[in-house]
């Protein structure tokens, strides 16, 4: 169903000028396509639009560097600035120079404190620190029960007492903590609505009481616009110091993510990525960008797209193929350009579109060298004109490339296929690589 | 339904403290309809997480039943908002009970929803009716979603059947259906353990759980609900379907809709896969459950938006 940022891209780009700069025509254009895959990503509308005009007003004029397209020009500014809005990897927790350190989880009901506070104090453990978890959600029905299983298994202790309030219960955990030794304490807090009055006074009873080093605010990665409202005013009552990011793991574009950090300005420090104790992961600007952009990737590929090709050769063929000169020979030559970029079913997992596809389609290193082979076997002239080759020069091909002529046969039929789909899309140079779902190919937009 | 609708309402006026809202001052009064009203359905729209095409979609056949229907009033253009939201939504449908022996009901979703919570609700709600109700605690794999469930099943007096954390789910099921047979009972609400639908060896328990049901009892399981956070964004879409796919889903139950989330992703749901919302959760307590409406739903879409400039 989304359709990837860059994607879209290449198609508004197709209908605009080649080259040079980037005019506000140009990137009015383009921003639509942005504003809708942010939205589609689920960042928040106001969120969206603020970010929006901020890149608009970078992209408006800039050069488009040699070797990329105006889309892939776009992208690259849509993309750093996505990263540079959610801030470096900071995933930190503040160690207090006085033990013990206070950490402490809030959040949403569901969004997954109970399992997070667990992952965390497991982690820790592995770090030689000594965590003491704090059963604060009185409430939930066997929530202290499930963090007294969760520190079984991970063999951190539980401070719980019943009959008490959460603020009670959390001081009493200091002194518990100073007595055996603890050096970290995570307190685990029930579930609550940012509208809550009682309970988010609660909330600030506790950290009154304990005056944590972390207030840690829980997100689901897969909520929605209402994410800006939560943390901001979780953050109003509380001041946040970070934020964890759960069930990434999902296929959720995540753009939560980015409306949190717009909303409270509050470091996302980790990302749960499981539902076993060890899926705790740092989180990574960068590869979150590519994500609610729905764009696998991109980022490095336009990287080695750039280191790779030789611009001036990438707009002959350009031409080729607009005039439909595209041969053999210069199929080859694009493949010595696509093998210089790493191994090809990394690239094409790379690329928009084609990542989910990729299960339908089997693109074999063996099959392409055997590809190669083949060409290298041809005369120039062959290359050039393959309809010339019949029955005798198959067989000659084949056992020069030490391949049979049926594999002959078949590139040669494939690469008149080719030739007719670029005849449909003179625009983009055809992978002729991935075959998609409907049978549709998916082109390389970036080997421009 | 006043309960909710105060509720609702309370939690708009909240947000509104955050975000100005135009929305509400260009829907009342005198105004006459233009384009800057549009824009702003629109986003009212997308802001309730409704997803950008649903939103333009709806908007574009506003635009039409306005020019048929020759309105020129912003406050006749939103009643017939309302009224496509409710249309899109469908006609509000009740639970599928068996003619004879237990009704089954295969409650499912991501992790962290409200599946046993919303089981605790309806066993009350069952109860209520006089059913006899039992329990299954389909969740071997979370960490005391056994003992959460039972804490549930004294709350509503249900009784539940379980076996040890880690035992198959399916064997769960099985257990459960012979002692619903054997103790007459009416009604068997089956937990799951919460799962993310990308999850295939997940979703593949899943489908087991439903085969060993349906192995039992023809016709059952005669519900299967898919339990959705009303916080949800898009994703929520991609949950419907694969649980669609895998366990054929019947209904859908809303739940958290007592925080300021409007849960309008239902919306966009029904133009991918038609599953009709049959409950609501709108709260913690054992009787914070309320039959789907979608005009009430629709209502309260925009509800709040009123009072924008006051
Ligand atoms: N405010 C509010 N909270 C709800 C509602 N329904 C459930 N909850 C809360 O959401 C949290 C998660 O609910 P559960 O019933 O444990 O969810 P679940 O889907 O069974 O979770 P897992 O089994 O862990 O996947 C709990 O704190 C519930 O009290 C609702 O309608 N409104
Ligand atoms: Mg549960």
């Amino acid at each position: 169903m989304f359709q990837g940022l860059s994607e879209k891209l290449q198609e508004t780009f197709k209908k605009l000028r080649g080259k040079g700069k980037l005019n506000e025509a140009d990137v009015n254009a383009a921003m639509r396509d942005v504003r809708m895959a942010l939205l589609e990503a689920d960042v928040n509308f106001k969120v969206v639009k603020d970010f929006v005009a901020k890149v608009k007003e970078r992209a408006v004029g800039a050069e488009v560097l040699e070797s990329l397209s105006p889309a892939q020009q776009v992208v690259k500014i849509v993309h750093e600035e996505l990263i540079a809005l959610m801030g470096g990897a900071e995933s930190k927790i503040q160690i207090s120079p006085k033990p013990p350190t206070i950490i402490m989880l809030v959040g949403l009901q569901g969004a997954g404190k109970t399992t997070h506070a667990a992952k965390l104090a497991s982690l820790l453990k592995k770090q030689g620190k000594h965590p003491l978890m704090v059963a604060c959600d009185i409430y939930r029905p066997a929530a202290v029960k499930q963090l007294e299983v969760l520190g079984e298994q991970i063999k951190v202790p539980v401070f719980a007492q019943a009959g008490r309030a959460a603020a009670e219960i959390a001081r009493a955990a200091v002194e518990y903590a100073f007595k055996q030794g603890a050096d970290v304490l995570i307190i685990d807090t029930a579930g609550r609505l940012h509208i809550n009055e009682e309970l988010m006074g609660e909330l600030q009873e506790i950290k009154a009481q304990v005056q944590p080093q972390e207030i840690l605010l829980v997100v689901d990665a897969m909520t929605g616009q209402d994410a800006v409202n939560v943390a901001e005013t979780f953050h109003a009552r509380l001041g946040l110091d970070g934020v964890i990011l759960t069930k990434l793991d999902g296929d959720t574009r995540g753009g939560a993510a980015l409306s949190v950090r717009a909303v409270t300005g509050c470091p996302i420090k980790f990302a749960g990525v499981g539902e076993k104790i060890e899926a705790l992961e740092a989180f990574y600007p960068d590869r979150m960008a590519s994500r609610i952009l729905g764009m696998g990737d991109v980022l490095t590929l336009i990287e080695k797209a750039q280191e790779a090709f030789d611009e001036k050769k990438a707009q002959e063929m350009q031409q080729k193929l607009r005039k439909q000169e595209f041969s053999l020979e210069d199929f080859l030559e694009q493949m010595q350009q696509l093998k210089k970029m790493g191994p090809l079913s990394s690239i094409m997992e790379m690329i928009p579109g084609i990542g989910k596809q990729l299960k339908d389609v089997t693109i074999d290193e063996k099959d392409m060298a055997h590809v190669e082979a083949i060409i290298r076997s041809m005369t120039s002239d062959e290359r050039r004109k393959p309809s010339i080759i019949k029955d005798s020069r198959k067989r000659r091909i084949a056992k020069g490339s030490g391949t049979s002529i049926q594999e002959v046969g078949r590139l040669l039929k494939q690469f008149e296929q080719m030739q007719k789909m670029m005849k449909q899309f003179a625009g983009g140079l055809p992978g002729g690589l991935g075959k998609g779902k409907k049978g549709k190919r998916a082109g390389l937009p970036f080997v421009r | 339904m006043a309960g909710f609708f105060s509720q609702l309402k309370q939690g708009l006026v909240k947000t509104r403290q955050n975000f100005v809202d135009k929305v509400g001052e260009l829907l009342t009064g005198r105004r006459k309809i233009d384009e800057e009203l549009y824009e702003a359905l629109e986003e009212a729209l997308i802001r309730s997480d409704a997803g950008v095409n649903t939103a333009m979609e709806l908007v574009e056949k506003l635009r039409q039943e306005a020019k048929n229907r020759k309105l020129t009033e912003a406050q006749e253009l939103r009643e017939v908002l309302q009224e496509l939201v409710a249309d899109l939504l469908g006609a509000g449908k009740p639970l599928n009970l068996a003619e004879r022996g237990p009704t089954v009901i295969l409650v499912v979703g991501v992790n962290g929803v409200g599946k046993t919570t919303t089981i605790g609700k309806l066993a009350n709600y069952f109860r209520r009716e006089g059913k006899r109700v039992i329990l299954a605690a389909g969740d071997t794999f979370r960490a005391a979603a056994i003992d959460q469930l039972e804490i549930w099943g004294e709350r509503s007096e249900a009784e539940v059947v379980k076996q040890k954390e880690g035992a198959d789910p399916a064997a769960v099921a099985f257990d459960a259906i012979q002692a619903a047979k054997s103790r007459q009972a009416d009604i068997v609400l089956m937990d799951t353990a919460g799962r993310l639908h990308n999850k295939v060896n997940l979703m593949e328990e899943l489908r087991k759980v439903k085969r060993v049901i349906t192995r039992e009892i023809p016709a059952a399981p005669h519900e299967v609900l898919l339990v959705l956070d009303a916080t949800t964004g898009q994703n929520a879409i991609q949950q419907a379907k694969l649980f669609q796919e895998t366990a054929g889903v019947t209904g859908i139950v809303l739940t958290k809709l007592d925080g300021t989330a409007k849960g309008g992703v239902v919306l966009g749901i029904q133009g991918e896969v038609r599953i009709p919302v049959k409950w609501i959760g709108i709260g913690e307590g054992m009787d914070d459950l309320r039959p789907f409406v979608p005009r009430d739903f629709a209502a309260a879409l925009f509800s709040g938006l009123d009072e924008a400039d006051g």
